[in-house]
């Protein structure tokens, strides 16, 4: 792909056509006709129109930013045949559907669809029209590419925020409406759908306004952290989280309560199965299992429907976390000469398991079958019941804070390496006499508690439970979520689920395209960062210990030119 | 800095714009629970919570669609345009909750379409009881949430949905009376709808005198039914009743007839398998399968004329794939006519509408000419003409046959 | 000797063996009270089975896919369910403009030819895409990372069909030369489960011959014993690798077609549970390992089939097919508690776990 020698326009080609084809794969999918009324800039574009420009605009972009330097007149002429291929390509598309029957296969290759690719225009002056905007993108990207660096990331960053904003006009309003004379203000630059024009011209002046400003700055020397002199701004800044947490639900209001509630669920299973995959090395891919017994735990003891003589809340927690504890080891046991991908199978083969058994006729009359379970009992504190998700935020805190200094002590226990020799090479571990069935139950009901405790809040905070509930997606977004943030690393538990599950409930914009933006979005976080978002520090320097070494003399470089200058 | 002011200025501008806004407002609100204020030019707000993605999303994008065409029906309503947004409740709890939350949140909704379903509506009809919308569910057939005194029946909450208690006991009248069979089988999916219904057809099919010879369940994803049918066929049942959605049951369908012993069976679904998609699904084996369904003879001439190719020509479908839209079309009409009913109106064309107020109105509708018959709600919410009929299935034809009673 | 014996055992390998031998127990005796019971005659325990094996034929060509890219790459593919699922939905329009056409039933086999031709195509086309785009940029990654990739391919793949044939269920015409059944020996077997179970064997035979016998099968063994030496000896790595997938897709997109001639429905979610039950089939018959996929499919089918009724009905367990996949799991640990590495699997004892 990258033979300069060949023709000039075979590149171009390439990425035009790729460009269309994504753009013709997007409309076809029927993301362009879904949001065809979804303005960015109400009356200018729409987010359909977005969808199947954004394409060619980026691929332009990206094939002129990887190739070699070339004359100002090079780099437009290749944006424009780009965008040239690329509008080609969708045109063909609408020809082809205006007169073959595509719809009998494509459902979404309507009458709706070619009408939004040709601007609403009649057939001939449509296409030509849709092909010059293609073709202006194309242009667009070499724009962007020809600017000083600045200057160009300044317009970047004010456009994608401007993309965001736009898209995100429901929920800013929702969550801005809370704050009074502020609510106003921000109702000001949107319209009924997306930004007004004029909105969004002034964000995107400030936006990129600021950004130029900012870069303009010399980059702040970043200094080697100090390991032993921690300086009181050190602990500030953790006592200003701290509080900034305790905050976070009468600022955000109920819908960000609710959707922190399931972050703050999944880091509790996330550090719960990070002891089990990162510390120790052991796939297990039925975690929902733990989860599902805590809950069903809670139900069981506290309901009135299947309990005559129901507990409280706290009563029934330490239950379920010793059936929790029990079942970890249960499961643990005929596991313990698997391994890999075979352990894999058998956990999910357990969670699947506890699924069905809750979920089954025959034992109906202990944990409700499909009817689930209802009237589940909500913690109190004296008199006072948590029952608002914003209220149970705080459980969910409590339980998180309790836990991740668990496993950080844990980490660094003996128990710990112990788990870390075992991931590194079983066989050597156990030569050199690590016990390894106490070292993997001990991992395994670890797993088990953390997960079953967050279980027992989720059946609190729903009031209910149904076997649907523990199905099998729950154990992978667990399992992708400490991958994503990085696996073996404590703080990536908590930047993984922030993005994974916050990000679904964001998603919520794209409606029912929303696992397939949330789909793509996995393939490319992990092809850019296959570390982790907050990898493990030994981990990284397993993985990267070249990157770090040139990372290092990148600081030293700009540390001495930063005293250079300064000189 | 030249910029800083430049923000200053700008926020300072902004302000300024906003003042006139809060003008004096003649409308004062004695509402019990508050009132919603539509500005001129802005629509009124209208949400859904429906099932639109994962393997229950037919449900809910029909519901939708339903909504949809009563809104471009009706153009605009006291000089407003009405917009739509909405949730998926993902058919479960935990997304009940998160579409509750996050609707009950914004303050400018009026009314709440759903839930799709019932596990749904136990977790989110409370949240938006709680805001003080009207929540008017199509599809959402549990008993329980329309059942004065139930813990999970909420003010607020209405349906045009049938309470399944009376499809269930429908199907065992069709059995015992019309087919004359004594011996029947059960096959649930496992979802709170299939369970709840062929519960209460058992009930009923015994009290009437017959037997049922087993309950079986079935995981709605699996493919392969041989097995479990051969072992309903060693019961010897005459009658098969099948209350579960169209994946399972066209497949059930099919593979029915293979089994000895279920040669002559007669098999029925309820209104889950009322879909285009059964023809489609069960290919020839479809001949002879009976559905229960709301009685579409009943619906009002307006839903071939008007419905249809309003929803065909929206959804961009020839068929519409699942049965609860005219429900659906029906709980819209019904809040437009309580808005026109309640809502205060300014000379700017600032609409007020009172939240109770609203409340009231629907629980009020008597009579109402709507698709799906003439309803009436009770004061627990039930606003369905719960008239229920059989219907056969041909080969290739879509809809069925209407054969009982 | 004794002694050494009883010093070998530890606790937990009791505890182990109790385990072990309560499911073996549970088994036996739910066996022997339904038969004792005679609710099913022998008849009805063959159909039990013809249709077990039928189904175990699909997911034995399916499960071919995840072994071949376990053998090779080490890692569980689970966008294969995905390219499962892409193969025959398309193919399924396929066969709509055949009938049309009017050339379904007035040529059968040509028809056929070209729906699996479709099928397999379309299948193998993604599997490469997945490839090229989610994996290969992660081949030294650490081991989890291409996982996610995968999971996230697979929801991308499951939306994206979602969105271009739509969420409902699409019908596969019944071909006449498949309808009706044979009696053999007193035995009725439907056609198209004899045509499921014999097309698997072929097909099976068939990819398992590639692997053995062809360079391309012997470039990809030697691929999966050391990618480096492959290299050095002058296979193109990155070709093999490809190739395999393309293979494996092209396996599942087969396994499609046999699917939909015996569950004639397609729709976008249809790949997703049949994935992972060959994914256990793998596993099962020891993964990585061509005959053991088979294998441990067929026993897979069986039990899914057979069980419920066999092991449950004795018990008075109710509504028994609800618990099927239950059983099937249950004997997969019974089964790998006593050969950890699969019916057929080598011992793995030095593999990195």
């Amino acid at each position: 792909m990258d033979s300069p020698s060949s023709s000039p326009w075979k590149q171009p080609l390439q990425a035009g056509v790729i460009a269309g084809a994504v753009s013709v794969l997007l409309s076809l999918v029927g993301m362009v006709a879904t949001f065809k009324d979804r303005f960015i800039i109400s009356g200018v574009f729409s987010m359909g129109q977005v969808i199947f420009l954004a394409p060619i605009l980026l691929m332009a972009y990206s094939l002129l930013r990887r190739t070699a330097p070339q004359s100002r007149q090079q780099v437009i002429l290749s944006g424009l045949f780009t965008g040239l291929v690329g509008g080609v390509v969708l045109a063909a598309l609408v020809v082809i559907g205006k007169n073959v029957d595509l719809q009998a296969m494509f459902v979404n290759s309507s009458p709706i669809l070619h009408n939004i690719l040709t601007f609403n225009q009649p057939l001939v002056p449509g296409l030509l029209i849709l092909i010059a905007i293609c073709m202006v993108m194309g242009v667009l990207a070499s724009g962007i590419v020809l600017l000083p660096q600045r200057v160009a990331t300044a317009i970047i960053q004010g456009v994608s925020w401007i993309l965001l904003i736009g898209l995100m006009r429901d929920l800013i309003i929702t969550v801005t409406s809370r704050w009074g004379p502020l609510a106003g203000l921000v109702r000001l630059f949107f319209a009924n759908s997306g930004l007004k024009p004029l909105g969004a011209i002034l964000l995107f002046a400030l936006i990129a306004g600021l950004n130029y400003w900012r870069s303009g700055r010399p980059a702040p020397v970043v200094k080697p952290a100090q390991t032993k002199e921690r300086p009181l701004i050190y602990y500030a800044k953790w006592i200003g989280l701290g509080v900034l947490l305790l905050l976070l639900p009468p600022i955000l209001g109920i819908f960000f309560s609710d959707i922190l509630d399931t972050v703050f669920m999944y880091i509790l299973m996330g550090i719960g199965l990070n002891i089990v995959v990162g510390f120790a090395g052991l796939l297990d891919l039925g975690y929902v299992a733990f989860f599902a017994i805590g809950a069903y735990t809670m139900g069981v003891l506290t309901s009135p429907e299947l309990n005559a003589d129901p507990m409280t809340y706290w009563q029934a927690l330490p239950f379920a976390m010793i059936a929790c504890v029990v079942s970890g080891m249960i499961l643990g046991l005929p596991v313990l000469k698997m391994r890999g991908d075979y352990l894999a199978i058998v956990t999910l083969g357990f969670g699947e398991i506890v699924r069905l058994l809750a979920l089954s006729d025959w034992l109906r009359p202990w944990f409700g079958g499909s009817q689930g379970i209802q009237l589940i009992a909500q913690p109190t504190i004296g008199n006072f019941v948590l029952n608002t998700q914003q209220e149970l935020y705080y459980l969910f805190l409590l339980g998180v804070g309790i836990v991740a200094f668990i496993a950080w002590r844990l980490r660094d226990s003996r128990m710990g390496r112990t788990w870390m020799a075992l991931r590194e090479d079983e066989d050597v571990a156990i030569a050199m006499g690590i016990n390894h069935v106490a070292t993997k139950l001990m991992a395994f009901a670890t797993g088990a508690l953390f997960s079953g405790i967050a279980g027992t809040i989720f059946a609190a905070k729903l009031q209910s439970v149904y076997p649907h509930s523990m199905n099998f997606l729950v154990s992978i977004n667990v399992l992708s979520l400490i991958i994503i943030g990085g696996m073996g690393s404590i703080p990536g538990v908590f930047v993984g689920s922030l993005v994974l599950m916050g990000s679904p409930e964001l998603l919520r914009e794209f409606a029912e395209y929303r696992y397939l933006v949330y789909g793509a979005l996995l393939v490319v976080m992990m092809l850019t960062r296959p570390e982790g978002l907050w990898p493990d520090a030994r981990r990284r320097l397993e993985l990267h210990e070249e990157e770090l070494e040139k990372e290092a003399q990148e600081l030293a470089d700009a540390e001495s030119a930063a005293t250079e200058t300064t000189k | 800095m030249n910029k800083r002011l430049l923000v200053l200025l700008s926020v300072l501008l902004a302000v300024s714009m906003l003042l006139p806004a809060c003008g004096p407002a003649p409308y004062e609100c004695t509402d019990a629970i508050g009132c919603v204020t539509v500005a001129p030019g802005e629509p009124i707000h209208l949400a859904y919570a429906m099932v639109i993605s994962g393997p229950d999303e037919t449900l809910g994008i029909d519901s939708r669609t339903g909504v949809e065409v009563a809104i471009a029906l009706k153009g605009k309503l006291l000089g407003h345009d009405i917009s739509l947004t909405g949730e998926d409740d993902g058919c479960s709890a935990e997304g009940g909750q998160a579409a509750g939350t996050k609707l009950a949140a914004d303050p400018t909704i009026i009314a709440v379409f759903g839930t799709s379903c019932s596990s749904a509506a136990r977790v989110a009809v409370p949240l938006l009881s709680q805001a003080g919308f009207v929540i008017i569910s199509a599809s959402n057939t549990a008993p329980d949430l329309t059942r004065a005194g139930d813990p999970n029946n909420h003010p607020g909450y209405l349906r045009t949905a049938h309470n399944d208690e009376v499809q269930g006991a429908a199907a065992a009248q069709f059995a015992y009376e019309k087919m004359g069979v004594r011996k029947a089988a059960t096959i649930h999916d496992g979802s709170l709808y299939a369970e709840s219904l062929q519960a209460v057809f058992a009930k009923t099919f015994q009290e009437l005198g017959g037997e049922i010879t087993t309950q079986e369940a079935v995981d709605p994803n699996a493919t392969d039914f041989k097995s479990v049918l051969t072992s309903i066929a060693a019961g010897g049942p005459e009658f098969i009743y099948l209350p579960i959605f169209v994946k399972a049951g066209s497949l059930i369908t099919r593979q029915a007839k293979e089994v000895p012993g279920l040669e002559s069976v007669y098999l029925m679904g309820a209104d889950g398998m009322f879909s285009p998609d059964v023809v489609e699904g069960a290919g020839e084996q479809v001949e002879g399968l009976f559905v229960s369904s709301p009685d579409l003879a009943a619906f009002s001439a307006d839903y071939q004329t008007v419905f249809l190719p309003k929803y065909k020509e929206l959804a961009g479908v020839d068929e519409p794939v699942s049965i609860f839209h005219a429900h659906a079309f029906d709980a819209a009409n019904i809040i437009f006519a309580a808005i026109e009913k309640v809502a205060v109106q300014d000379e700017d064309g600032t609409l007020h509408i009172p939240r109770q107020a609203l409340r009231d109105a629907v629980y009020a509708t008597k009579d109402f000419a709507g698709l799906t018959g003439n309803l009436t709600c009770t004061p627990t919410g039930d606003c369905a003409d719960p008239k229920i009929a059989v219907y056969e299935y041909h080969v290739g034809e879509y809809p069925p046959e209407r054969i009982w009673p | 000797m004794l002694r050494t014996w009883r010093q070998r055992i530890t606790a937990t390998d009791i505890v182990i063996w109790t385990i072990g031998i309560a499911i073996a127990v549970m088994v036996v005796y739910g066996s022997a009270k339904t038969l004792a019971l005679g609710k099913y005659t022998t008849e009805t325990w063959i159909d039990l089975a013809i249709t077990g094996l039928a189904l175990g034929g699909v997911y034995a060509l399916i499960a071919l896919g995840y072994t071949l890219v376990y053998g090779i790459l080490r890692m569980i593919n689970f966008a294969h369910s995905e390219v499962f699922m892409s193969g025959p939905f398309t193919a399924a329009f396929a066969a709509d403009a055949l009938v049309r056409l009017g050339w379904w039933n007035r040529f059968p086999v040509l028809s056929l030819l070209i729906v699996l031709a479709i099928s397999a195509g379309v299948s193998a086309l993604i599997a490469i895409l997945v490839e090229r785009i989610a994996y290969r940029p992660l081949r030294n990654a650490p081991r989890l990372v291409p996982l996610i990739t995968a999971i996230g391919a697979s929801f991308f793949l499951q939306y994206t069909f979602r969105g271009l044939y739509g969420s409902g269920l699409k019908g596969y015409p019944e071909m006449d030369i498949f309808k009706g059944f044979w009696m053999i020996a007193g035995i009725r077997v439907f056609k198209t489960q004899a045509a499921a179970i014999i097309g698997a064997i072929i097909l099976m035979l068939i990819l398992y011959a590639i692997v053995q016998r062809t360079k391309m099968g012997k470039a990809m063994r030697s691929v999966s014993e050391d990618k480096e030496v492959a290299a050095l000896m002058g296979i193109d790595v990155n070709r093999t690798i490809a190739t395999t997938f393309a293979l494996g897709g092209a396996a599942a997109g087969l396994a499609g077609i046999l699917y939909l001639l015996l569950f004639p429905v397609a729709h976008f979610y249809m790949g997703f549970f049949p994935g992972l039950k060959a994914f256990t089939a793998a596993v099962l018959g020891g993964i990585g390992n061509v005959p053991g996929a088979f294998l441990g499919a067929m026993v897979l089918g069986l039990l899914e089939s057979v069980g419920p009724s066999l092991f449950l009905d004795g018990l008075g367990i109710p509504a028994a097919y609800q618990l099927k996949d239950a059983i099937a799991f249950t004997i997969l640990v019974f089964i790998l508690i006593f050969r950890p590495s699969g019916i057929l699997g080598e011992r793995l004892t030095q593999a990195k776990a």
